[in-house]
């Protein structure tokens, strides 16, 4: 983290101190494994991502079978039942979702998009890859320390997260910890990277505004990242503090198992606030990327501009900056403050409005427009219907007192898997099979991408559409078991084996995209260049897959905005950005020196 | 939390500030053909060090704002008993300002080819880092020898916290610059240390920065400041 | 085409899950029937919203579906449209935040008259304190806590002596009186959760947080934890009884106070 000094300080070389130096493999070592390529890193960014996903997608099915079928499994019992649900929920939201958007489409497209050659500080880049991986090597390796990894749930409320009878105390929440100090400092350094790339990388013509939404999501996203993830780091080591070295942050006095603690003075909502604080950005951390993604797929399929462009650029950014005062709505049951809970809802309302925005701007984008269904398609329309209804329903947990009756409730799980987890995830499918071709240059198997989007987007939403109805009925999240409760009738169980059933389908359909992933690594359709006839840069390249340093011997001139479909007059359906029509071509730079590549 | 607060409004407010000189408003279906205002074609590697650098404190600004809201938050309830402060961090400080200083000294020194100044600069500052770093830790055995241990209450912790926070930060910057400084003592020249020295400068100046609103938390001066300020507004 | 009507059965799908659901609230049984009304509300106006914007989806997949010779309009903005699509939906949403507000400035602010209940929790368990006939609760610290005194009271405290105290048992309420619910944990987090009140909130060690209810009905109703607190918690269950008033006396007479339980053995002696 400190060592950006000597980072950038190292890539000065004597004597060129005003040129770029493009990094050079020598050989099988440096290209693919201890690559400084973006392109390479980002393919590591998201195997190790998926790898550890998969992880996570087993456990779920674990607790699912759990809840449906109490005992079916003899050994899951109430310890490995949290253990499962708070490996599978860290994983999936900071190991999988912002790995794979930031590390991965970011790594991937940033540079490509915007006409650059690299990432800004390659070999810092490389350093966050295998920070990373270090960070998911570690978190694995809390299933095999004495005790297993930690039971107190991906939030780590303290103080049971660190109290003796939590599962995972004398090793798995240290491993946790670590783990996440480890990925936030992975993560800053390679999004130092991005959010400089954005800044200094951009080709000749490459306005801000020029840039797809694809860019600006995952810009804000980063930068916002950069700025929240500090809190998660703060509140982890005080809790290492916590629980090495015997100090009392958030550790009031105590009586557990009928002995005083020798701990005293702290304060747990502490904790509850840095978690937050980082937590609420971390939703829009996922969302943002995926709404900027999504808005490409859209576009390039529906042949048509983005809707009102600026004002999806506004409202990544008004969006980005909110969700900065609108924590402590995870908190309005938590015992702080109340009166917090007028300012907390407010904020968190008004967000609501330019979400709505994007929303309708993705709809007007296909009105009137020329739809291709092909599988990227498709899986922004599922990820449109799922986003509404998630978002819709986060209208009444961010009512505070809506919020009352249905948080810690199953409404909560339903609420944030409809919204951050099945709706980002059909995102990055979509994004995969979408660009798929420019990673591999090949096609990825239509007819399986069909039948692997609707068994996910139906089975997604029969899993969590019906679950915020056992939440209204009062069923509490985070139950081992729900037995005999007078209120909870037996239908309710009928409906649990569904969901379970459900979700089985719905993971098994994970292995049919697995499969298409490899399979058409060989034999795919051969893609070319540019198979969706598509305007961003990224599918300009002179090669595809695009040679390391991405470009020719010159880079890009950028003529217009990245949504030029279907334009008045014009011969084709597209104009690339780097089409002059119906100008000329600019002159060549005057001097070799501008284009950077050595 | 007040205190991450202003301190994302001001990030915030900058970052407005810039787009809007970017042309948020602008718009591009209608601007076709190279535009002006675009990013320079080819950056310069020491023009992009250096806003790597910025953004880089802005991320360690953020991680200490949020550790100064914590402390102002705990401290606010009735039971904080503050440590009281070893009198050699005033002396420590010094030492960290005169780092400051001596870096300082050698950035202007590689502006204007000064060889000389550079090599006193970076020496001197390395040093003077080393002898704040070794006073912390004095510090530390200092409290630790009076009582004072790390577990006692939060205000302890909070205390060895910030302080350890920080000193990791000086210590990684004595990893940037000991690299520097292994590259002049190497024989390179002026222009090739240009750039390292400009980042370490910056970055002392910024530690430097966080250390003296970190002193005035630890003294109270901070917290009688926000109470003013409070009595004032209300 | 299939496309489109699969998205327009979703919204058919969803809308008869909402209307035929036998999973819905369980009665109530207080006064917070005016959060009842605030969800039913969001529920019309989410609702309609979702509905409206999925079937404009599937209309539009449908009608602008690719064909041969077809060509996209280009439109890139129209800002009159996306202004009142901003008024529309900000309105929509000061309609739902607006009562919602209301609402809870009345759910934070426990009315004068209300008696006040002490619920504590432990790993995993519930424990009760009521005022004794001083009407006040005594004082209590996490760390006066010891196998005779088990809830940490304060017993210098005079007023906490005549303190009634249900350790293990159930909690009864009188109908129809409001009741500021204190909660207090020794341990770990949790939140006393009456499904049939609607009302919960968090329980943090080291303060003390609090909701209140009036109780409308009589009846026997399951307390659950709600907040994660270790592995016993789907275990940590309670049961709330709401009584009539006499009722209420009657069960309040039975209980041992603070005193009595100090000391068990000079007690039964007596008897």
């Amino acid at each position: 983290m400190v060592d950006l000094t000597h980072g950038a300080d190292g890539h000065a070389a004597p004597g060129h101190d005003e040129e770029l130096e493009l990094y050079h493999p020598t050989n099988w070592v440096t290209k693919y494994v201890f690559s400084q390529d973006a392109k390479v890193i980002a393919i590591q960014y998201g195997l190790t991502a998926t790898a550890i996903g998969l992880v996570a997608l087993v456990l779920s099915w674990l607790m699912r079978i759990q809840l449906a079928y109490p005992g079916l499994l003899a050994f899951i019992d109430a310890d490995h039942y949290y253990q499962f649900i708070t490996m599978h929920g860290m994983i999936m939201v900071v190991y999988l979702l912002t790995a794979i958007f930031l590390g991965g489409f970011g790594n991937y497209l940033i540079p490509l998009m915007l006409g650059a050659r690299d990432m800004m500080f390659p070999y810092l880049n490389m350093l966050s890859y295998w920070i990373y991986l270090l960070a998911v090597l570690v978190l694995a390796a809390g299933f095999f320390v004495p005790g297993g990894p930690t039971g107190a749930g991906w939030t780590l409320y303290p103080p049971q997260a660190i109290l003796a009878n939590t599962p995972g105390q004398q090793w798995g929440i240290i491993i946790m910890l670590v783990s996440l100090m480890l990925f936030i400092i992975g993560f800053t350094m390679g999004g130092l990277n991005y959010v400089v790339t954005v800044l200094q990388g951009r080709t000749k013509g490459m306005t801000l505004m020029r840039m797809p939404l694809t860019i600006w999501g995952i810009f804000t996203a980063t930068v916002m990242a950069l700025l929240a993830f500090p809190a998660l780091f703060v509140g982890a080591l005080m809790m290492l503090f916590d629980r090495l070295l015997g100090t009392s942050f958030f550790m009031p006095s105590i009586v557990a198992m009928g002995e005083q603690l020798p701990t005293g003075g702290g304060s747990p909502i502490l904790f509850q606030h840095l978690f937050w604080f980082f937590g609420h950005p971390e939703v829009y951390i996922v969302a943002l990327p995926a709404f900027g993604i999504v808005s490409d797929l859209i576009s390039t399929h529906a042949r048509k501009n983005i809707f009102g462009y600026r004002m999806m650029v506004w409202a990544i950014v008004v969006i980005g900056a909110l969700s900065f005062v609108v924590w402590a709505h995870h908190m309005y049951v938590s015992g702080m403050n109340p009166g917090f809970g007028f300012f907390f809802a407010t904020t968190t309302l008004i967000i609501a409005v330019p979400t709505a925005l994007k929303v309708y701007n993705w709809v007007l984008t296909l009105w009137r427009g020329d739809i291709h269904f092909t599988v990227p398609m498709l899986f922004a329309l599922g990820f449109i219907v799922t986003f509404v209804n998630g978002g819709l329903t986060g209208l009444f947990l961010g009512n505070v007192v809506v919020d009352v009756p249905l948080s810690d409730t199953l409404f909560v799980v339903a609420h944030f898997h409809m919204v951050m987890g099945v709706a980002p995830i059909l995102v990055i499918f979509g994004a995969i099979y979408h660009w798929y071709p420019k990673i591999t240059g090949r096609m990825l198997d239509a007819t399986l991408g069909k039948i692997h989007f609707w068994v996910t987007f139906l089975g997604a939403y029969a899993v969590f559409f019906p679950m915020h109805y056992l939440g209204l009925l009062g069923m509490p999240r985070r139950y081992f078991e729900m037995g005999e409760t007078a209120f909870v009738p037996p239908s309710a169980h009928t409906l649990n084996e569904f969901m379970t059933i459900a979700a089985l389908v719905v993971g098994a359909a994970q292995m049919l995209f697995l499969f298409n992933l490899a399979w058409s690594l060989r034999h795919g359709k051969e893609a070319g260049g540019n198979p969706w006839r598509a305007t961003t840069l990224e599918w300009q390249t002179p090669e595809t897959p695009p040679a390391h340093g991405n470009w020719g011997p010159e880079l890009p001139v950028v003529y217009r905005w990245a949504y030029d479909y279907s334009v008045p007059g014009a011969d084709r359906d597209f104009l690339p950005q780097n089409d002059p029509w119906p100008g000329e071509p600019a002159p060549a730079p005057d001097t070799a020196v501008a284009e950077g590549a050595r | 939390m007040s205190v991450i607060l202003i301190f994302l409004l001001a990030i915030v407010a900058v970052m407005l500030w810039w787009l809007w000189r970017q042309g948020l408003f602008s718009k591009p279906w209608l601007e076709v053909g190279v535009v002006g205002g675009m990013a320079a074609p080819a950056p310069s590697p020491s023009q992009v060090a250096r806003i790597g650098l910025l953004v880089f404190l802005v991320v360690v600004g953020s991680l200490f704002a949020l550790t100064v809201s914590a402390y102002l938050m705990r401290s606010a309830l009735v039971d904080w008993r503050a440590p009281p402060l070893p009198g050699i961090l005033f002396a420590n400080t010094f030492a960290l300002l005169v780092s400051s200083l001596a870096l300082q000294t050698a950035k202007v020194g590689a502006r204007r080819g000064d060889l000389d100044s550079v090599r006193t600069g970076l020496l001197a500052g390395g040093f003077t880092a080393l002898v704040f770093l070794g006073g912390q830790l004095f510090a530390w055995r200092q409290l630790n020898a009076e009582g004072y241990y790390l577990a006692s209450n939060p205000a302890n912790a909070f205390f060895y916290l910030l302080t350890a926070l920080h000193g990791v930060h000086v210590a990684g910057g004595l990893v940037g610059l000991g690299r520097v400084t292994r590259k002049m003592l190497r024989g390179a020249g002026v222009a090739e240390l240009r750039l390292g020295v400009d980042l370490c400068a910056t970055y002392w100046h910024v530690l430097l920065l966080i250390w003296l609103v970190l002193l005035g938390l630890l003294t109270g001066r901070i917290g009688e400041f926000v109470a003013i300020c409070r009595q004032l507004l209300t | 085409m299939l496309i489109a009507i699969i998205l327009a059965l979703v919204v058919v799908g969803s809308v008869l899950f909402h209307v035929l659901s036998p999973w819905w609230f369980t009665p109530i049984a207080s006064n917070w029937r005016y959060i009842d009304d605030t969800i039913s509300f969001t529920f019309w106006i989410t609702g309609v919203v979702f509905a409206v914007v999925v079937l404009f989806l599937a209309y539009c997949v449908w009608r602008f579906r690719h064909q041969p010779g077809r060509r996209a309009a280009y439109e890139p903005e129209n800002k009159r449209l996306e202004t009142w699509l901003a008024i529309v939906t900000g309105i929509g949403v000061a309609a739902m935040l607006a009562p919602g507000l209301v609402v809870w400035g009345q759910f934070i602010t426990v009315p004068a008259g209300a008696s006040a209940i002490e619920v504590v929790g432990q790993q995993w368990q519930w424990a009760y304190r009521l005022p004794g006939k001083d009407g006040q609760l005594g004082t209590a610290d996490t760390r006066a806590v010891t196998a005779e005194n088990p809830l940490g009271v304060n017993p210098d405290d005079p007023k906490s002596l005549d303190d009634v105290i249900v350790q293990g048992g159930e909690l009864h309420l009188p109908v129809g009186k409001p009741v500021a619910l204190l909660l207090r944990s020794i341990d770990a987090l949790h939140n006393f959760y009456v499904p049939e009140f609607r009302a919960k909130m968090d329980m943090l060690p080291g303060s003390v947080t609090y909701y209140w209810v009036t109780p409308t009905r009589t009846g026997t109703f399951e307390a659950l934890c709600a907040e994660l607190c270790g592995v016993g918690h789907p275990y940590m269950r309670g049961t709330v009884i709401v009584d009539t008033e006499t009722d209420y006396q009657a069960w309040l007479d039975q209980q041992q106070t603070f005193e009595q339980m100090l000391a068990p053995a000079t007690t039964s002696a007596l008897e």
